[in-house]
């Protein structure tokens, strides 16, 4: 078994501001999708979402910028880890994930096990 | 009582504290039936467990002053005038309760001590309910006790924080307790109510004890109040199984369906979600027949539960539950991926969804269903499904 971290980017779209029923959609769809994960047993640690506010960026020549923000409008949503017997597995997973109905994306990586050299 | 009288002679003596507490209750059974029932009952037990406590020590001293060269001290209590007080006897019984429900042991030793020498059961009862031999269960036990003396736990030292460290483990002992009881292997019902009952007993008085009242403990107490509400309706005249959609809820006890509700709200009062929280509300909504939303509900709930903690009956519970709220087509992808193909409720489980959809797949889960369960009864419920769906 091996962990991957599943990374989800958004963009931030300032028209969109949706209603208490979407909102409610996209929790279910979500809670569905993780529970579902866990009910697989190939959930290896929920992750968090990451906040908006409350985000800095550090660069070099000590600037602090505020906001996940760099110079590209892509933003990280937030991680899981999930465990699975290779990529294609956690694929599968990730094909599944809500975010991309909103035009998100999810990077699938693998972490790196202290006995790793990749 | 044997709770009581360890209190002063310490785990090492267990039984012989189990011996006095029997010769008490037998002289009891002697006397009362010749004199009745005295005006104090309790008093009196525990004024004649005291002599017999003070007679044993006096023994023992003799043998150990006259006999032995005093090498070995006593153990520290000595002074054999405890307090027969209420307080004092459900301290003693919390502490015992803690000091049985130990991690050290498995899980089926626990449950085995919990129901010797909490519960009072003999190894015959307790073969019985776990439907093994009495020599098992003999071993076993011995095996428990053994770790338990050696153990060298002191139930008087039982303070706050072991307390609340220990918790845990005791509240996951008494819901094995309790399950043992309700998926009970025996077809008796008065064992498995027995065991139903000694579980919320046992649960009960750690509510009312404000050291171990946690939000936990009531959750924990109204889930087993829900479950308990519909034994009598889960078997028929002929000691078999009626699925919840047939049971006539007229059986169900309201009165434990409205403790339940008692002890969930109470289980509410801060804001904590243990795994007992979400098991008791889910039973909360199998009591509530009318609600019509309430599988999407039930799904939310399996949702964080499993998110909790993973277990295949929670993943296949919550599947159920998702088959309800998004129709059986969907459930039977998610069935899917659950990757449980050894286990039998996975296959009874695609066996009801495939039923109307794909009834040559129902069957086949069916049958695998039938290979893979150890349960006669089951075999019988599921071999009727079979005839249906093939006729």
């Amino acid at each position: 078994m091996k962990e991957f971290a599943l990374i989800f980017r958004n963009s931030v779209n300032p028209d969109a501001k949706p209603s208490p029923d979407q909102m409610q959609q996209v929790l279910e769809k979500w809670m569905n999708w993780m529970a579902g994960i866990a009910a697989q047993n190939k959930l290896a640690n929920r992750g968090s979402r990451l906040a908006m506010t409350d985000a800095k960026t550090v660069k070099p020549g000590n600037i602090v910028t505020d906001g996940p923000y760099t110079e590209i409008k892509e933003f990280i949503n937030g991680f899981t880890i999930v465990k699975t017997e290779d990529i294609d597995e956690a694929l599968e997973i990730a094909r599944q994930c809500p975010i991309l109905l909103v035009g998100g994306s999810v990077e699938v990586r693998k972490l790196v096990a202290s006995d790793d050299n990749s | 009582m044997t709770a009581v009288i360890c209190r002063h002679f310490g785990l090492k003596h267990i039984e012989i504290a189990e011996d006095i507490a029997s010769d008490t209750f037998l002289k009891a059974t002697e006397n009362w039936a010749i004199n009745g029932i005295p005006e104090n009952p309790i008093a009196w037990l525990y004024t004649v467990a005291k002599n017999k406590t003070k007679d044993y020590f006096k023994h023992i001293a003799v043998f150990e002053t006259q006999v032995k060269n005093g090498i070995q001290q006593l153990t520290p209590e000595t002074q054999i005038d405890f307090e027969f007080s209420i307080e004092n006897i459900s301290d003693s019984q919390l502490s015992m309760i803690f000091a049985v429900c130990n991690a050290t042991n498995s899980t089926e030793a626990q449950i085995c001590l919990a129901l010797q020498i909490l519960c009072g059961f003999s190894i015959e009862e307790i073969a019985n309910a776990f439907l093994t031999k009495t020599e098992t269960i003999k071993k076993r036990l011995s095996r428990a006790r053994a770790i338990l003396r050696n153990d060298n736990f002191q139930i008087k030292t039982l303070n706050e924080t072991d307390i609340k460290s220990r918790l845990d483990t005791v509240l996951k002992t008494l819901y094995l307790l309790f399950n043992e009881g309700y998926f009970s292997k025996t077809k008796n019902q008065l064992i498995r109510k027995d065991l139903c009952a000694e579980a919320m007993r046992l649960t009960l008085s750690l509510t009312e004890n404000p050291l171990t009242n946690m939000p936990q403990t009531s959750a924990l107490l109204a889930l087993m109040c829900f479950q308990t509400s519909r034994l009598d309706a889960r078997r028929d005249m002929n000691g078999e199984t009626v699925l919840f959609v047939e049971q006539d809820k007229n059986l169900w006890d309201k009165a434990l369906i409205e403790k339940g509700n008692y002890y969930l709200i109470n289980a509410c009062s801060k804001n904590e979600v243990s795994k007992y929280h979400l098991e008791a509300s889910i039973a909360y909504w199998h009591t509530a027949t009318t609600e019509q939303n309430k599988w999407e509900y039930i799904l939310q709930l399996y949702n964080q539960l499993i998110l909790i903690e993973y277990s295949p009956i929670t993943a296949l519970n919550r599947t159920f539950a998702f088959a309800k709220v998004y129709g059986h087509k969907k459930a039977i992808h998610e069935a899917e991926k659950l990757n449980l193909a050894d286990n039998n409720y996975y296959h009874s489980l695609l066996g009801y969804l495939y039923a109307g959809i794909n009834n040559d797949k129902a069957i086949l889960h069916y049958t695998e269903a039938i290979k893979r369960t150890k349960s006669t009864e089951e075999k019988q419920t599921l071999a009727k499904e079979i005839k249906r769906l093939a006729g």
